[in-house]
């Protein structure tokens, strides 16, 4: 019976984390490379979806602090921040950020226009949606975890 | 295994398929990884350019294919392809996030294979073994048809047995071919018989390049084949096959460059290549395929005595002057019709590359491709002062068909100074004519006979570590229009560079009259290049290599973009001189001429600037060996 149960917690919370996935999604937090990644999850990586999202986020809160310094006060070194952007942008690419990705290509154009305004406005959603993306994936991925995989939590009968 | 190929990996092509990853982004880097196990390859990964470049340095034969982004900080992964594809001959495969077409196309243009766009699906991982295959078989082609019909039979009848490096190895092929390097195996693959009989991937030294551009000079480009380079190079464990893919590799880079050079309007021929001191190699590879190219232009009559050492401005830095300076010349020249419109090939344009230190190899635009055929010859710093003196003119390149033959004579002390009227080289035409004691350059017209750029030049000028090929004689750049700038003691390239040499370019750079105008282009970059013109007779051997060099570029192209990219070496476009320069002289006289480019078009050469730069260079033939020095940057100054 414990087993059961524990199949059936185990269900729940499965359905828990996927509705939670799914959200994400619908939500367009993120994009179909995150299933790319999820889909290179094997015996070898089993979490390789957070693992790299760990990665994802170190990096790019660095990245944030940088652009944050580099528009403390002008003037504004446009390469600079141009070059922290692309590389935010590409990294939000390679995890299926899609938020942080848009707003970032956004503020890249704003960049572009060289309207200091709009280029400080936007950074701050972008900051926004960072910051969303990851208040959304620490839960999942904890779940998750806990969840276990499909099958596993069913121990032979 | 059962055959020969057999190896661990073997037993399903592509599988254990050896990948280098490069990519400045540690995420991405740990996602294709992922994928690329998935695919069942083997994958090494590495965060920066440079440190990909050791790695595939020291492990001539260790990967197969690689695959880079385009944003890198320590590099740009253009010039990374470059040198991958000169160096190791290896595919390259670009990635990047951004998709926009020009970008694809300058990969496409730098020599990658395939250009991905980020994110990368697993399904396009899957098939980057084609790449690999497809360069298999073309080498496979090269083969003489008895081996290369065993070796198509072989890639046919199992591409399992290639899983070890892909290559096509197979005893009776590899029989007959000497290897060069014997490090066959694959990382892991104990190919006991294939090794021997793999096709060592040749690294194509600074020494064997020359060798090589040496010896394709000497047959003549229009007659150029694999074997005849082979059994000229008399590098006994170089198979033919080497040859004839770096020959087609050579070709291939001429050509860009010579696109580039017609993209790029600008004359930059000279570019200056940023390649942080890259090996020389990668600067010959440059070169080879200017030589290549323009011999495929020029009758082949280059007898350029010298070698056909392309200088090639390897530093950067010393490319600044230089190089602008003397790719300005001839690319002035030629081009734009230079005014004068060199049409009919005198003009001998030596195609230099300077390569300083084995840096930023890639010719720079410019300085090739212009010198256009007549041949400007650039008459060796030495004479710069005489000669030259006359042409004060303001090389505008209009060397008239011919006359603008200023004879080699390469005297070391140059007196480069003189050389700035010289440089005039729109003035050559008139006293250029005869001196053609260095070469024979071979008139478009067949006016004249051969140039033979006798003095000293008949010494295969490098002679140094360096291994710079020396700057053919600087060809009569008769459109040289002087740039003030150019050739700045920008010339930080190897430090070699002999004193006189420095001084003539520095002469040279100074002297470029007024008339030329001045082009931004050139940048004090090619000062570096002039610099490595080994006054002394190196340059007239290399001079003519240069010649040819530069000439086989142009004709390859129209020798505008031949031009251009001769000199720029680089794929940059020659706008940016202000990379490394590479600076090909070219004799242009036999390229030219027949290309009928006669004025190689260098289209931008006809700026003033461009010439203006050139002429220090042009000067003298630039012996590479001789690090551009500084000093001589400060020629077109």
């Amino acid at each position: 019976m414990s087993a059961e149960i524990k199949k059936m917690e185990g269900n729940s919370l499965r359905e828990q984390v996927a509705a939670m996935r799914q959200s994400l999604f619908d939500e367009e937090i993120l994009d179909k490379q995150f299933v790319q990644m999820e889909e290179l999850e094997d015996v070898h990586n089993p979490n390789f979806a957070e693992e790299l999202m760990t990665l994802y986020f170190r990096d790019s809160s660095k990245l944030l602090v940088s652009v944050e310094k580099a528009l403390e006060r002008p003037p504004y070194d446009a390469n600079k921040l141009d070059k922290f952007l692309h590389q935010l942008k590409g990294s939000s690419a390679s995890v299926g950020a899609n938020k942080v990705w848009i707003e970032t290509n956004k503020m890249r154009e704003a960049l572009k226009a060289e309207d200091v305004e709009r280029i400080k406005n936007q950074f701050q959603l972008v900051k926004r949606a960072h910051k969303t993306l990851k208040g959304k994936l620490e839960p999942y991925f904890h779940l998750l975890r806990q969840a276990g995989p499909a099958d596993a939590a069913q121990p032979p009968e | 295994m059962e055959s020969s190929f057999s190896s661990p990996r073997n037993d399903s092509f592509p599988a254990g398929l050896r990948v280098l990853v490069v990519d400045d982004d540690p995420t991405w880097l740990k996602i294709l990884e992922k994928m690329l196990k998935k695919c069942s390859y083997e994958v090494t990964t590495c965060g920066l350019a440079t440190e990909a470049l050791c790695l595939l340095r020291e492990k001539k034969n260790g990967y197969d294919i690689v695959i880079s982004d385009v944003n890198m900080p320590d590099m740009d992964g253009f010039k990374l392809l470059e040198h991958v594809g000169l160096e190791m001959d290896l595919p390259v495969i670009m990635m990047s996030v951004d998709g926009e077409t020009s970008r694809v196309m300058k990969g496409v243009q730098h020599g990658a294979c395939d250009y991905l766009l980020k994110p990368i699906r697993m399904k396009e991982l899957r098939n980057i073994w084609q790449h690999v295959f497809r360069r298999k078989i073309h080498e496979i082609k090269d083969i003489e048809s008895h081996e290369s019909l065993e070796g198509i039979q072989l890639i046919r009848s199992g591409s399992d047995q290639y899983d070890e490096g892909y290559f096509l190895s197979s005893d009776d092929l590899t029989s007959s071919r000497k290897r060069k390097d014997v490090d066959n195996k694959y990382d892991d693959k104990d190919f006991a018989d294939c090794s021997s009989t793999k096709k060592a991937r040749v690294v194509w030294s600074v020494d064997l390049h020359q060798k090589f551009v040496k010896a394709v000079h000497q047959i003549g480009f229009d007659k150029v084949g694999p074997k005849k380079i082979l059994d000229l190079m008399n590098v006994p464990w170089l198979t033919r096959e080497n040859v004839a893919s770096h020959l087609q590799k050579y070709r291939l880079y001429l050509g860009r460059l010579q696109k580039e050079n017609d993209l790029t309007s600008s004359f930059g021929g000279m570019k200056r290549s940023n390649s942080p001191s890259k090996d020389a190699q990668g600067s010959f590879g440059l070169q080879n395929s200017i030589s290549i190219q323009q011999n495929d232009l020029a009758h082949g009559s280059f007898r350029v005595s010298g070698n056909n050492l392309i200088a090639q401005c390897v530093d950067p830095k010393s490319h600044e002057g230089d190089a602008k300076g003397i790719v300005s010349e001839p690319v002035a020249e030629i081009k734009k019709g230079s005014n004068g419109n060199i049409p009919d090939s005198q003009k001998t344009r030596s195609l230099q590359m300077v390569d300083f230190n084995n840096s930023c190899v890639e010719p720079k635009n410019g300085v090739i491709g212009n010198v256009p055929d007549s041949q400007k010859i650039r008459i060796s710093p030495l004479d710069f002062n005489n000669s030259y003196a006359e042409t004060k003119k303001g090389l505008n390149g209009n060397i008239p068909d011919s006359q603008k033959i200023m004879t080699p004579q390469v005297r070391p002390s140059h007196s480069f100074t003189s050389v700035e009227s010289e440089v005039n080289f729109t003035e050559f035409e008139s006293t250029i004519r005869t001196k053609y004691s260095w070469n024979e350059i071979q008139l478009k017209k067949e006016q004249k006979p051969l140039i033979q750029l006798n003095s000293g030049f008949n010494k295969p000028p490098l002679s140094g570590p360096h291994n710079h090929f020396q700057v053919d004689r600087l060809q009569s750049i008769p459109s040289i229009s002087p740039r003030p700038s150019i050739v700045e003691g920008d010339v930080t390239g190897p430090a070699k560079s002999k004193p006189s040499y420095s001084e003539y370019i520095n002469n040279q750079g100074s002297q470029v009259s007024p008339t030329i105008s001045t082009a931004d282009s050139f940048p004090d970059q090619i000062k570096s290049c002039v610099v490595n013109h080994q006054v002394s007779e190196t340059i007239s051997s290399s001079t003519s290599n240069m010649k040819n060099q530069g000439f086989n570029l142009s004709s390859v192209t129209d020798l505008e973009s031949a031009q251009r990219s001769l000199i720029v070496g680089s794929a940059s476009p020659f706008a940016s001189l202000d990379d490394d320069f590479q600076i090909c002289w070219f004799q242009g006289d036999c390229y030219g001429m027949n290309l009928g480019l006669q004025n190689i078009e260098f289209p931008e050469y006809n700026d003033p600037a461009l010439i203006s730069e050139v002429p220090a260079h042009l000067y003298d033939a630039l012996r590479f060996d001789y690090p551009c020095d500084v000093t001589h940057q400060n020629i077109l100054s």
